[in-house]
């Protein structure tokens, strides 16, 4: 079949959106003009210090922050390592003993693995609190678990990176405020979509989800939040993140932050237009199928569904010969073969699930492709998981 | 946790297959017994723990409970899962 060589259309924004035409020449210019090391006095020096400043005030614009505020790490992942070991390190007393983490059971993976490593080797205590079945952080849970005398940092994303779901931030901000506990929230998803959250001490998010180049991270850590290096010392970037700043990819980072929020009243109706259709259509195609999420309260971009009877993998794979790249399983730990934590959590079925995520500038026609070709992919996945099970 | 007070009617074993295909056996078998009968689904995959709950509750069967599997040392662990067919 011809229509199977071609590319229909990319639908995995989540996982990385495609670059932002900004981010292309300010990344050219960046390799021109700020290539110098910005922390020598030199002409050439000085000229990457005042590109790096300037990307940095634009960026600190968009997430409402001071620009001494925010530090580039090399990504996402590293920007919430920093943010957790770094918090929990100031906060932590050997008279005290290792005190208490609480997180959300749908963040991010590097969040709770950042969790995890403290739980392993400091003998923190970590609470892991519950959702609803939309996804939605079960606020009276988290709250208890804030109250615990020794909470050095609490977490919860902006909100889902797959099912979409926002997260109730000022409320859990709130009862942090009142126990005087820092929360970090992870803005992986939502950052460059969603104008920024408030209430937070600590922020991250990640360019390559907003259309900037890959290695770039943001860590905000909000004036009077006390945060202390835990990796040995480094003068650069406000002495938060260990090396030697990446001042192109940076400079793209803002400007396609800056592109992207300027055309996000456009992007947004129109995704958001486009994920209801996925949301009405899947259920009303595909017999035994479920989406998942807030069909309200959620990112413009992003739709998970569930289809019975099918391995998630063989869905994603048949989908990829027919033109379509989405992804399946936990994001970023697909690979583990573990069911999904977040749709674990949320008590909703882990197998045969997709994850739609679309970049900007996705056109009608490319989802109306995809939902006609969906159903009859659905059961041509079916018939064969049966089939290997009668030979089997 | 509360204990069914009668046997199950059928017992799918699907230790050792992966999800969906315990999911796939319980959906083709739980027929085979009377409504208000119990299936008991023995599985090893651990999206199971999460996708026969989710399963009932889409199909709109009673899930009754969840037991861990009697654990032989060194074996990987194990489950097994009683389902009331309610229609």
């Amino acid at each position: 079949m011809p229509a199977y060589s071609r590319n229909v259309a990319y639908f995995d924004a989540a996982s990385a959106e495609p670059l932002h035409p900004a981010a292309r020449q300010a990344l050219a210019a960046g390799l021109d003009e700020g290539w110098a090391d910005p922390a020598r006095l030199h002409r050439e020096g000085r000229r990457a210090q005042l590109l790096l400043e300037q990307a940095r005030e634009a960026i600190a614009a968009e997430f409402g922050c001071r620009p001494d505020e925010l530090s580039f790490t090399s990504s996402g992942t590293q920007a919430v390592h920093l943010a957790v070991l770094g918090a929990v390190q100031a906060r932590q007393s050997a008279a005290r003993g290792p005190g208490h983490l609480v997180a959300s059971a749908v963040e991010h993976s590097s969040v709770l693995n950042a969790a995890d490593w403290l739980a392993r080797t400091t003998g923190a205590a970590v609470s892991i609190t519950g959702v609803d079945r939309l996804g939605h952080a079960d606020l009276a849970e988290f709250g208890a678990a804030v109250k615990h005398e020794r909470t050095l940092l609490a977490c919860l994303q902006s909100a889902n990176h797959e099912v979409g779901t926002l997260q109730p931030v000022q409320e859990a901000a709130a009862a942090c405020q009142e126990y005087r506990v820092p929360l970090l929230v992870d803005a992986g998803a939502s950052a460059g979509r969603l104008p920024a959250p408030s209430g937070w001490s600590l922020l991250t998010a990640s360019a390559r989800k907003w259309g900037g180049p890959a290695g770039v991270g943001v860590l905000a850590v909000r004036k009077g939040t006390r945060w202390r290096e835990p990796l040995p010392a480094d003068d650069r970037e406000n002495h938060r993140v260990p090396g030697f700043p990446n001042v192109p990819s940076v400079l793209a980072a803002a400007a396609s932050l800056t592109a992207t929020s300027r055309e996000r009243g456009t992007t947004d109706v129109a995704l958001r237009a486009l994920v209801d259709r996925i949301r009405a259509a899947v259920p009303a195609t595909v017999p035994d199928s479920v989406v998942h999420g807030d069909a309200d309260a959620r990112l413009p971009h992003i739709v998970t569904f569930s289809c019975l009877y099918v391995d998630g993998e063989a869905l994603v794979t048949e989908l990829d010969r027919a033109g379509f790249s989405v992804s399946s399983g936990s994001a970023c730990v697909a690979d583990t073969r573990q069911p999904s934590h977040v749709l674990a959590a949320m008590g909703a079925l882990t197998h045969g699930n997709v994850r739609v995520s679309l970049p900007r500038e996705t056109s009608p026609e490319s989802v109306t492709e995809f939902l006609d070709m969906l159903p009859p992919i659905v059961a041509r996945v079916r018939q064969a998981i049966r089939d290997a099970e009668v030979t089997a | 946790m509360t204990r069914p007070v009668e046997a199950p009617a059928l017992t799918i074993d699907a230790l050792g297959k992966k999800c969906p295909i315990p999911i796939i056996m319980l959906a083709e078998q739980i027929r085979d017994v009377r409504i208000g009968q119990l299936v008991e689904v023995l599985a090893d995959d651990p999206a199971a723990k999460t996708d026969l709950p989710a399963w009932c509750a889409l199909k709109s069967q009673e899930f009754v409970l969840t037991a861990d599997l009697a654990q032989v040392p060194g074996a990987r662990p194990g489950w097994s899962f009683l389902v009331r067919r309610s229609y």
